[in-house]
């Protein structure tokens, strides 16, 4: 086993995800600890320019046709390559669309513990201890891998992202590659990009947003929010659940998988504030909270909150935002 | 087609979640356990597609409450056609690569066309066990996906991206997929229904062989302590109301 850390850098439609820097930044004050060195590896096809952004210690950009988009299979089957090859003591990657392909298979694969929806990590004395958050941000679970080596999929935002951008006094050695496995018998085959649609309300574009979550109970109250958000010019925008429901086209979550949104005032009605939604709205100016239980996660990133009925908190704010 | 939908019973998040005494895990015994809300989605997402593609459901899962029978009749009066229980001693809070294992070995033997689980769920503190089984099982595995459609042996998957983006995959059967939402929103099955089938349907038990274990250890379990906190109103929603407006007025977003 070597001592270096490997990175998984994503990249979509041209531009590398945060993630990668945040992750780059981390991963090379862990190897600092480690004595090793931080790699960050990078899969493409044509890309070795997105590649030279990364901050780390050394950068490695496997070439091939087969991931110019990116394909489960084959980011798996290179990764499990490079890890079986260069041992690594720890390997990087998202807990994001694509991480979450790739990392607890990697983990059976290449027999290494995986530690998923890290928001910590630490190297103490030079072994190391990740934080993971679960239970939907309810709960913080520390641990430690049993042997050495292990995967960590990490949280977007947990770490600073400048940290891992390629900078003054720091040079990394680009090596490219062409992929050390076969690509060429894949089960999976990328077929094309779906762009969201438009049409629609932009929800990004909006001063103030009425948001609504699971607490909206059903497909009937949707009208309450929707007269709200009428009366202040603005669209309703929802959490997962509303629109998982089809109560609300996809094209108005917020969060993880739908749009990340700043508006100046994000209200939050009945929604309980899972990380994934959190992601989406915490940049938000200011966040009002409305959910009848007074511990719900979303208070803790609200700037004012209240635990009254939402669905007669509605029609109530509709008539004084008339008035 | 042959679709196997491998689930997980959680805690109910909507209760408090108590660490337990040595502040390593969590007090399993005083939660109500519910079945992860991804994997509601993937017993919805295989029943459309058998019901387009024909073929038969088989739901499966680790019985780590005792209780996993009522999530396996739901499954039964939502249209699955069959249910399997693997038993032995995993307690509740069993970790994500013993399931997986356990749910590998027993699917193996089902011969799947189409594996469909749940993208993820809350107690994945190891991982998430659709691309486990499917490393196990040597099958491909496409996650966070809110739409399949078969033909002639392949799959047409949409996976998520962040912004509503989504990658268009094709994908030889058999596959593994994590389903983050089903093509339509998980129907009901009337309480009537469900009572009825507990009464007469049969479930296949499976012998569990032994855990495979995290791989790593938890030495602290705590609640977030939140950098900061709303500041609350008090009162009733004509009060709420009353301040949510004020605040509105104040920032200059009232219409007109």
């Amino acid at each position: 086993m070597s001592n270096d850390v490997l990175i998984l850098a994503e990249h979509l439609k041209g531009k590398v995800s945060d993630i990668s820097f945040e992750m780059t930044g981390k991963g090379r004050q862990l190897a600092v600890a480690f004595g090793g060195k931080a790699v960050a590896v990078m899969l493409g096809s044509g890309a070795a320019a997105l590649a030279a952004t990364l901050g780390a210690d050394s950068v490695l950009y496997v070439d091939d046709p087969a991931l110019a988009e990116f394909n489960p299979q084959a980011y798996g089957r290179v990764l499990a390559a490079l890890i079986n090859d260069r041992a690594p003591r720890l390997v990087m990657v998202g807990n994001t669309s694509m991480g979450m392909d790739l990392a607890a298979g990697l983990s059976v694969t290449a027999g290494l513990p995986l530690m998923a929806y890290v928001n910590g990590l630490a190297a103490e004395g030079g072994a190391l201890a990740a934080t993971s958050q679960i239970y939907g941000g309810k709960i913080q679970a520390e641990a430690v891998p049993d042997g050495e080596a292990c995967v960590v999929s990490c949280l977007a935002g947990a770490f600073p992202a400048d940290a891992g951008r390629v900078g003054a006094g720091l040079v990394p050695a680009l090596e490219q590659i062409a992929s050390p496995v076969p690509l060429a018998d894949l089960q999976i085959k990328f077929v094309r990009m779906i762009e969201p649609q438009s049409g629609d309300v932009d929800i990004t574009q909006q001063p103030i947003l009425v948001s609504i979550g699971r607490g909206i109970g059903g497909q009937e109250n949707i009208e309450l929010a929707q007269e709200l958000a009428e009366a202040l010019g603005t669209a309703v925008s929802a959490s997962r659940p509303v629109t998982d429901a089809g109560w609300l086209p996809k094209t108005r979550q917020v969060g993880k998988s739908g749009l990340t949104v700043k508006p100046k005032i994000y209200l939050a009605f009945g929604i309980s504030g899972a990380p994934e939604h959190l992601e989406g709205m915490r940049g938000a100016e200011t966040i009002i909270a409305v959910n009848t239980d007074p511990k719900a996660p979303i208070f803790d990133v609200a700037h004012y909150g209240a635990t009254c009925d939402m669905l007669d908190l509605l029609p109530a704010l509709t008539e004084k935002i008339k008035a | 087609m042959n679709i196997v939908v491998p689930i997980k019973q959680i805690p109910n998040l909507t209760d408090e979640l108590e660490i337990n005494g040595d502040g390593t895990g969590l007090d399993h015994d005083a939660l109500q356990y519910v079945l992860n809300e991804f994997d509601e989605h993937a017993i919805e997402e295989a029943v459309l597609a058998k019901e387009a593609a024909g073929g038969t459901v088989t739901v499966i899962g680790v019985d780590t409450t005792g209780e996993l029978d009522g999530a396996l009749h739901t499954a039964l009066a939502k249209g699955a056609d069959k249910a399997a229980r693997i038993t032995g001693d995993f307690p509740r809070g069993t970790d994500s690569h013993t399931q997986a294992k356990l749910l590998a070995n027993a699917i193996r033997s089902l011969s799947p066309d189409l594996v469909l689980t749940g993208v993820q769920a809350a107690d994945d503190r190891d991982g998430q066990i659709g691309p486990m089984i499917a490393a196990h099982l040597g099958l491909p595995y496409v996650g966070v996906v809110t739409g399949v459609a078969v033909k002639d042996g392949k799959a047409i998957v949409h996976k998520e991206y962040a912004g509503g983006l989504m990658g268009e995959f094709e994908v030889s059967l058999p596959m593994v997929v994590g389903v983050q939402a089903a093509h339509q929103p998980p129907r009901y099955a009337p309480v009537s229904k469900v009572r009825q089938i507990a009464k007469t349907a049969k479930i296949d038990e499976i012998a569990g062989d032994e855990a495979a274990g995290a791989g790593s250890t938890v030495r602290r379990m705590f609640k977030p302590e939140a950098a900061g906190h709303a500041e609350m109103w008090e009162g009733g929603p004509e009060e709420v109301a009353e301040k949510i407006a004020a605040l509105i007025k104040e920032k200059g977003l009232l219409k007109g």
